[in-house]
């Protein structure tokens, strides 16, 4: 399997080229970091190649082929802020079971309580929110993983648990995993490979 | 330790008021507007039909103990009357209202999602409505339709949509660009999944705030249009048409005829209209500001 986005260039309407030729593939299993300023358009690249965004110019595609527009996406995204990609009028258990039912085994290592299944999303902080997001990304149908500053308002602890997960589940299910982040260390440490978009402009 | 002015605190007033804040005067709203709403239907049942045949023995009569709002000029007990026409005027205001709500549901949810022509028709639609003062178009339908109960409730229904229908079609717009929609669509759920899954909890809120906001504005226009003769008939007990037969008799020194059911209707509707607006304002705090 491979994800590449291939001459991606994004603006909105009239404004200014957040991306210009940008070209950037991921292979199954791989571990790629993405480093950049703020505003660079890490964010934006991660919503196009995962589908939110349709870009300006160039094309995404899986294997060749483009994404597939009905059904589950093989290619999902983890925002920065769990607050917002929860539904706040449903308990933790349904959005925990939207896209397919995590084991009993990814909760317990994400440290996610079974108490914390019936409550709802302000019963619970954003680092907790936050591994109900990751869980429920990790279907066994994902193929990609784009982390958008996944981590970035965790403790250390936390970030530490989180990514262990993340990289033995992608390992077990061959995910390929996108790492966004400002943070260089953690991306050193995690990345088989970097791209500095900054670089590419 | 603050030291508190003591001549802000110590400000003399005849009687004491305690200040409550939103969350309590709405429920002091609430309770009163459910006794007022359960007195009226009560006495609607209750009071037989005979209070309120003529008996011309006892007509004119000036407010007493026996008929606190008097007696008509055709001998019929005025708080009878005021009671029986209050329980229609309140079945065919929660009526419309019910019905307004739904039509701004649906057309709300259909413009912010059935795409750009969709929308631009129904906003024009919702433009057009308030570009018209509401009892216009609402004698227009009452007129067109015959007048009667079915001839109100369905021009009430379909004039007071508009604004609750802007309301929710913005909130759907918004809750369409949340994060958590746009995750729902990436696990391959279909549009009206979402729809009723996502969306539809955050609307209920709205559908019972304008439910309420409603009400009292449905209230009041049936009687305006039953009070200019285009509404329900004159059989029927109903407030406008007390309002509108009394007015011939007020230059006679009859007031009672007029006030009694007049401030009862002001108080019905007034206590929803600040109920409305309390669970309003306790729901969306940001309105609150304005």
């Amino acid at each position: 399997m491979l994800l590449e986005g291939k001459n991606i260039g994004f603006r909105y309407d009239k404004g200014p080229w957040i991306l210009q030729d940008t070209n950037i593939a991921i292979e199954s299993g791989e571990v790629v970091g993405i480093m950049g300023p703020s505003g660079c358009g890490k964010t934006t690249l991660g919503r196009i190649l995962a589908g939110y965004e349709k870009p300006y110019e160039g094309s995404v595609t899986l294997n060749g082929a483009p994404l597939p527009q009905k059904g589950y996406n093989p290619v999902q995204l983890v925002f920065q802020h769990p607050e917002k990609a929860v539904n706040g009028r449903w308990h933790m258990a349904n959005t925990l079971n939207e896209g397919w039912e995590p084991h009993d085994d990814i909760l317990a290592s994400l440290g996610i309580e079974k108490a914390w299944l019936k409550r709802w999303p302000n019963e619970l902080s954003g680092g907790e929110l936050q591994r109900f997001c990751v869980a429920r990304a990790l279907g066994t149908k994902t193929q990609f993983l784009i982390a958008d500053e996944m981590t970035t308002m965790l403790d250390a602890i936390t970030q530490a648990q989180i990514w262990h997960v993340v990289l033995d589940v992608a390992k077990k299910q061959n995910i390929g995993v996108l790492v966004v982040s400002h943070e260089k260390n953690l991306i050193k440490r995690l990345c088989h490979r970097v791209v500095d978009l900054e670089a590419m402009k | 330790m603050k030291s508190i002015d003591p001549t802000i605190v110590k400000k003399k007033t005849l009687i004491y008021i305690p200040k409550l804040n939103r969350r309590q005067r709405t429920i002091v709203s609430t309770v009163f507007a459910a006794m007022l709403l359960l007195a009226i239907i009560l006495g609607g049942l209750l009071i037989s039909n005979e209070r309120i045949t003529t008996n011309l023995e006892i007509r004119n009569l000036s407010p007493s103990l026996e008929h606190p709002f008097g007696t008509d000029w055709l001998g019929r007990d005025m708080f009878a009357r005021t009671i029986k026409g209050l329980t229609l005027s309140l079945g065919v205001g929660i009526t419309a209202a019910a019905f307004s709500v739904l039509i701004a549901l649906a057309l709300g949810m259909l413009a912010a999602t059935m795409g750009k022509r969709i929308d631009a028709l129904i906003s024009w639609l919702i433009d057009l409505f308030l570009s018209v003062p509401h009892l216009v178009s609402l004698i227009l339908i009452a007129f067109t339709l015959g007048g009667g109960v079915k001839g109100v409730v369905v021009g009430v229904a379909l004039t007071h949509w508009p604004s609750l229908a802007r309301v929710i079609r913005a909130e759907v717009m918004q809750l369409r660009s949340a994060e958590f929609v746009g995750i729902s669509r990436q696990f391959g759920k279909a549009s009206w999944w979402i729809a009723t899954r996502h969306i539809f909890p955050h609307l209920i809120p709205q559908f019972f705030v304008g439910l309420v906001l409603l009400f009292p504005h449905a209230v009041l226009h049936e009687a305006a249009v039953t009070f200019l003769g285009f509404g329900l008939s004159p059989q029927q007990p109903a407030i406008g048409i007390i309002l509108s037969e009394s007015m011939k008799y007020l230059s006679t020194g009859m007031w009672w005829l007029a006030f009694f059911p007049g401030l009862a209707l002001l108080i019905m509707v007034r206590s929803f209209d600040i109920l409305g607006d309390n669970l309003h304002m306790l729901i969306d705090p940001h309105r609150g500001h304005e």
